[in-house]
């Protein structure tokens, strides 16, 4: 119980991170990423990739220490978010909401096909674990302090952001435009800087996941993760960082514990069909928030 | 070779072209990236696919399923057609009562909408899935000989009556827009809505009206792909990109330029599976909409009135 819990943790800290990037995009600087699984995959890719042992199949085979990996995702990560975000940020605002979705299908395609590169359908498997030399508890107790420490680095360092005068426009930006543009400020440059600093986010927390399971493979990285992280953000209310860290603890657990239950309830053939019913709450919670509760449960912002 | 690749473009790019009709539609009249439409493609074929599988219990549905002439599918397929298309409308009306509509009278800006449109779309995905379980489904398992074309080209008897059902369908919406009220009261507000309600014109009324086009073209195009390919739950989401691409590509608000982007997005991925593997085809749409974004963002047939 008290390592299942420990698991739970673990990936919900993982989780949270990419719902802090996600607030930093929407809930901060009001841009819609419609492709988060897509960022999230990149940096478990990357993680992955960099860090798996040499074997006679796999094109990279550098094997590289566990840090330099997980750097080298961020640095991947922000590339993709500078090629959308380069490509439509000085356009229509729902453009870089077309091109993110893009990013998201277009690299579920590069996992399943590049096969030399990311193991195709069956993935990498194998990835090596930073401190597994401790046995499997002292792992999951490392890993977890690792995760919680990026965590509050992560969140304090956005909570000084949010309070700098970088915030400041940021949240002046997301409320009007134009007056920012009026007042000097580079609106693109802004947008570009708070929409990188959200994906590199996203690819840290998909780098910490690989880690942490030790395998990639398309199946983790489905689009309805995307939904998730903002069913996530949505609950928490859009705009507060502790409410994206609340939010992805109470949506992770009820998911959690609704595929538990369904998988209980259900036998193995309707397994689709529960899943959908998962979704369908997942959809509702999206639709309905936006409807009722425009700013979420603890949200700042009057509208969403 | 290459003209069984241009053949086949062709005919797909027509069903394409249904679908990014709308996709431009909402763009320029809505005025907002509309991530549900794809999945009312899924709607109108699934609600075809409801008529169809009535042959499993009633033997009338049987006798109206066999085969029409060359074709694979009957007249059932026909009434299932009719069906697709109401239920896509009406879900489309639905919608707009109740989510758009009460969205844009707060005077949310537009990527609220975007946002709503993306739940949606996962709503509508995982109701079909919850309906109608995960596999992919037939229309008809009849075989059909194929045409031989000089070239030496192969095409199906379905695939030419969808290329003509196409043709003649965007020759009536042509028509439309350009002759009656509601058509050109919908390229009015296109380009200028607050002018449009300025001079009487209902601008509620033709979005509803958008709506009932789009979601019935929809689902013509989700029924014709029914046809050619298969009915799969994820079959919306995987059209989006190319829909969208075909959009920007054609100039957003441009109905020709949607319906010419979605032949060249379509050309392009059957030429290009002939020089790479043909599981990279769908991410053709991707590269080419970062092309577009980056050279050419307004389009290759800009509209006035929509940047």
């Amino acid at each position: 119980m008290l390592s299942y819990l420990l698991f739970f943790i673990t990936v919900a800290s993982i989780l949270s991170i990419a719902t802090l990037g996600l607030n930093l995009q929407w809930g901060i600087s009001g841009q819609f990423n419609a492709g988060v699984v897509g960022f999230v995959a990149i940096g478990g890719y990357t993680l992955a990739v960099l860090s798996m042992p040499a074997t006679e199949r796999l094109l990279v085979q550098w094997n590289l220490p566990f840090a330099v990996a997980l750097a080298a995702s961020l640095v991947t990560s922000a590339a993709a978010a500078l090629l959308v975000g380069l490509a439509t940020l000085r356009l229509r605002s729902d453009y870089l909401a077309i091109a993110t979705f893009g990013v998201g299908s277009a690299i579920q395609l590069l996992a399943n096909n590049l096969e030399p590169l990311t193991g195709g359908s069956r993935g990498l498997v194998g990835i090596p674990r930073p401190f597994e030399a401790l046995g499997a508890v002292g792992f999951a107790w490392a890993y977890a302090a690792i995760v919680l420490t990026l965590l509050a680095l992560c969140y304090a360092a956005l909570q000084a952001l949010l309070h700098s005068p970088w915030g400041r426009v940021q949240r002046a930006m997301r409320e009007d435009e134009s007056v920012c543009a009026a007042l000097g400020k580079n609106v693109v440059r802004l947008r570009l800087s708070s929409f990188v600093l959200g994906s590199v986010l996203m690819g840290l927390s998909g780098a910490l996941y690989a880690g942490f399971v030790g395998t990639t493979s398309p199946s983790e990285f489905m689009p309805i993760l995307t939904f998730q992280i903002w069913a996530m953000l949505i609950v928490g209310g859009s705009g507060s960082n502790r409410g994206a860290i609340a939010g992805t603890f109470v949506v992770w657990g009820l998911w959690t514990l609704s595929g538990a239950f369904i998988g209980l309830l259900l036998p193995p053939r309707w397994q689709a069909q529960a899943g959908a019913l998962q979704s369908i709450l997942v959809g509702l919670v999206l639709v309905l928030t936006l409807l009722l509760r425009p700013q979420g449960l603890l949200g700042a912002r009057r509208a969403a | 070779m290459i003209a069984q690749a241009i053949v086949d473009g062709l005919l797909s790019g027509a069903i394409a072209a249904l679908g990014a009709i709308g996709v431009t539609f909402s763009l320029s009249i809505l005025r907002f990236a509309n991530f549900s439409h794809g999945d009312l493609l899924g709607v109108g074929a699934y609600g075809a696919l409801g008529v169809v599988l009535l042959t499993a219990v009633s033997s009338a549905a049987k006798t109206l399923d066999a085969p029409l002439g060359p074709f694979s599918f009957g007249w059932l397929l026909l009434i299932g057609l009719i069906v697709g298309i109401v239920v896509a409308v009406a879900i489309a009306l639905l919608l707009e009562r109740w989510v758009y509509r009460p969205l844009r009278q707060r005077a949310a800006d537009p990527l609220t909408l975007v946002f709503a449109s993306f739940g949606l779309a996962l709503l509508l995905r995982s109701l079909i899935l919850l309906l109608f379980g995960p596999d992919p489904h037939q229309y008809s398992t009849e075989i059909q000989m194929a045409l031989r074309l000089p070239g030496p080209v192969l095409v199906m008897p379905d695939q030419i009556l969808v290329f003509v059902v196409t043709l003649g369908v965007l020759a009536g919406l042509w028509l439309f827009l350009q002759r009656s009220r509601h058509g050109i009261a919908m390229r009015c507000v296109a380009e200028n809505p607050s002018l449009a309600s300025v001079a009487g014109i209902d601008t509620a009324a033709t979005v509803r009206m958008t709506w009932i086009v789009s979601a019935a073209l929809a689902a013509l195009a989700g029924v014709l792909y029914g046809v050619t390919v298969q009915v799969r739950p994820e079959m919306g989401i995987g059209l989006l990109l190319p829909l969208f691409t075909a959009a920007i590509l054609g100039g957003v608000g441009s109905v020709p330029g949607a319906v010419l982007a979605a032949f060249l997005i379509s050309l392009a991925e059957n030429l290009l599976s002939l020089v790479m593997p043909g599981s990279y085809k769908p991410l053709v749409p991707f590269v080419l909409l970062l092309v577009v974004l980056y050279v050419r963002p307004q389009g290759l047939f800009p509209i006035a009135g929509q940047k």
